[in-house]
């Protein structure tokens, strides 16, 4: 026993020194990164792990090593509230759309110097001065997508299968998922009576109200990432989710389950961007990662990992990135690639005050309950 | 009545280790789905191997459990032996009481309140980075000393209190009784309460979601983080032989237990014996 209690002790001595050395070890640098969960190629198989990669790049061309800290989040509000408690020294940070206008309007972000990010010229024009940071200073997008309806065909006729009245037909009753959150809810009625997602009216959110209500008894479940396992084993027959995600659920679904995908004439767009915020240790080596996650190599890798689309010109015109992804995947990732702006623009998510958030989880608790 | 109770226990069993099962059937699907079997592979436990960044938050993992184990048990043997010796009753009590707080408080109000006072402390040492690796080893301590000291304090009731001043009558220092004499009668307890310990701070989620930093990300903070977009089989391999490890832990610490109580009766038989005998 005593042998037993000794041997441990010992080990756990050694770890933790190996630990404290592996921390303070000479001059490198570190950078402090947090993301989405599984949102960047980590090297699984076969693939680039891109931060080893720009640790190795960076070691090569700067001659000092860096050590990149990785860490993610699961939702946006996570990503907040841990900065914004003011214990933790990020670098870089990869938010979603409206919670970047939100940090931006909270002086939680820092403008960019894009002459550190020469790369930045691989952003097609389409993705630049969006709604949530309109003069172009505090951002550089890393990956964009499109909320659309995913159908069983072997349960949905094709014939019902068209805009978002699908998702209100009484023909599918039980069969039908709906977002657990409420933007993206609430988003689903507003596209389909022609109403402003961002609207500060509180009668119009009434209305999208008043369409989740009618909603409620056809809805089988309402969730989040639990839609993979519904849709993909036949579950469920109907759900709203994003782009790249139906190709994650095409790949596993369950033999008597044919999964299609479309994607309704007004429909949410998402853009999440790569930001420094104001808590940052060392501007420059940030944006020179961002340069980085920019250039081809990675930046192919990542979208491949991903499986969103990417606002870089360079990976979605690459030969080699459209041959693994194939005709199909590009045509329903990319498809408003080219007016992206102006959808946008009219369709995307802002942030919204906080009176009116606290409006709209009220209504949001009324259609739960 | 037999077999009603039979089956009464064959169906707890298999709700308590149905999904635990599922789980590790699926850890070795050859498919990224739980729709399709593809059959038998040991692809998502290649592949977890393969993964430098579920690895590193396994590593980090159980460095953060063995270090908090190993210093929980050390801090929470002398507070034990410490409000043992307390001569006051109601002071004995009220230490007893306050040392659970950490164990019967919301998870989540350890944790919030925990990374308040590590930002407070922060700013009051001008850093701005305060979570660390420290901050989270010291939140896993705080809440797993109750478990040893809980382990612990039964050991030393139990205890023969003629036991070290038998030891200190014959020419032992204190100190030394202390050591040769209480430690090794105290092991068992001080032994468990360390596994729990080791195993509380594997399986915490909420406190360290609140106190871990850039530089330190245990796995379910990990796992949770993959959450929005599905949760890959790697997981399932990992959480199967996290299962079995576990697994082996409890039988170990159960031979323990079981090896301890057979010594104590064989003692007390012999005691009585001898007291017969004497009669």
């Amino acid at each position: 026993m005593k042998k037993l209690l000794s041997v441990l002790l010992c080990a756990a001595l050694l770890l933790s020194a190996a630990a404290m050395l592996s921390a303070c070890g000479g001059s490198t640098l570190t950078l402090n990164v947090y993301n989405w969960g599984e949102y960047i190629s980590d090297g699984s198989e076969g693939s680039l792990d891109t931060i080893k990669a720009f640790e190795a790049w960076y070691q090569e061309n700067y001659g000092q090593k860096v050590k990149v800290n990785y860490t993610t989040f699961a939702s946006n509000e996570d990503m907040y509230n841990k900065l914004s408690s003011g214990a933790v020294s990020y670098d870089v940070v990869i938010p979603s759309d409206y919670m970047i206008a939100k940090m931006i309007e909270e002086g939680m972000l820092l403008p960019l110097n894009f002459d550190n990010i020469p790369n930045y010229a691989n952003i097609d024009e389409n993705f630049r001065g969006l709604n949530y940071d309109p003069e172009n200073k505090f951002t550089v997008p890393y990956s964009y997508g499109v909320v659309g309806i995913i159908y069983n065909a072997n349960v949905v006729d094709e014939a019902d299968a068209v805009g978002w009245d699908l998702l209100w037909n009484e023909k599918y009753t039980g069969q039908i998922l709906q977002f657990n959150n409420p933007r993206d809810a609430f988003g689903t009625a507003q596209y389909k009576l022609g109403l402003d997602v961002n609207s500060t009216d509180k009668a119009e959110w009434d209305k999208a109200y008043e369409e989740l209500k009618k909603q409620e008894p056809l809805v089988q479940k309402y969730v989040m990432d639990e839609i993979y396992n519904m849709m993909e084993i036949g579950e469920a027959a109907i759900g709203v989710y994003y782009a790249g995600d139906y190709f994650t659920m095409l790949d596993a679904q369950a033999e008597d389950v044919d999964l299609r995908f479309y994607q309704p004439e007004r429909t949410n767009y998402f853009v999440d961007a790569m930001c420094i915020p104001s808590c940052c240790k060392n501007q420059e080596l940030a944006e020179i990662f961002i340069n980085f996650m920019l250039s081809e190599e990675p930046a192919i890798a990542n979208a491949e990992y991903i499986y969103y689309a990417s606002p870089n010109s360079v990976v979605y015109n690459s030969p080699e990135y459209q041959e693994e992804m194939g005709e199909d995947v590009m045509e329903i990732l990319y498809m408003d690639v080219d007016n992206f702006k102006t959808l946008y623009n009219q369709y995307g998510f802002l942030n919204q005050s906080n009176d009116m958030l606290s409006y709209i989880s009220e209504l949001w608790h009324k259609v739960r309950n | 009545m037999k077999t009603l109770s039979r089956i009464y226990t064959g169906l707890i069993l298999l709700f308590l280790f149905a999904p635990i099962v599922i789980l590790i059937v699926f850890s070795f699907n050859g498919e990224n789905s739980t729709a399709v079997m593809t059959g038998f592979s040991f692809r998502w436990y290649k592949e977890l191997f393969d993964n430098a960044k579920i690895l590193e938050a396994v590593r980090n993992t159980l460095l953060l459990a063995v270090s908090s184990a190993l210093i929980a048990t050390v801090m929470g043997t002398a507070a034990a032996v410490g409000i043992y010796r307390l001569r006051s009753r109601y002071l004995r009590a009220a230490l007893d009481t306050v040392t659970n707080i950490p164990m019967i408080n919301p998870d989540i109000i350890t944790g919030i309140s925990l990374m308040l006072m590590f930002v407070f402390a922060g700013r009051l040492f001008g850093l701005n980075n305060s979570l660390n690796f420290g901050t989270i080893l010291i939140a896993h301590v705080t809440f797993c000393l109750p478990y040893v000291i809980l382990q612990v304090l039964p050991k030393l009731q139990q205890m023969d209190k003629a036991l070290p001043e038998a030891a200190m009558d014959l020419g032992c220092t204190p100190l030394r009784a202390f050591f040769k004499v209480e430690i090794p009668e105290l092991f068992p307890g001080i032994l468990t309460g360390m596994i729990m310990a080791f195993t509380m701070s594997l399986d915490d989620f909420v406190i360290s979601y609140f106190t871990s930093g850039p530089g330190f990300q245990t796995l379910p903070v990990l796992i949770y983080s993959m959450t929005k977009k599905a949760v890959k089989p790697t997981i399932y391999s990992l959480a199967t032989i996290i299962f079995f490890v576990i697994l082996a832990l409890l039988t170990v610490t159960n031979l323990i237990d079981s090896d301890t109580d057979k010594a104590v009766k064989e003692a007390r038989k012999k005691k009585k014996a001898k007291k017969q005998a004497a009669a």
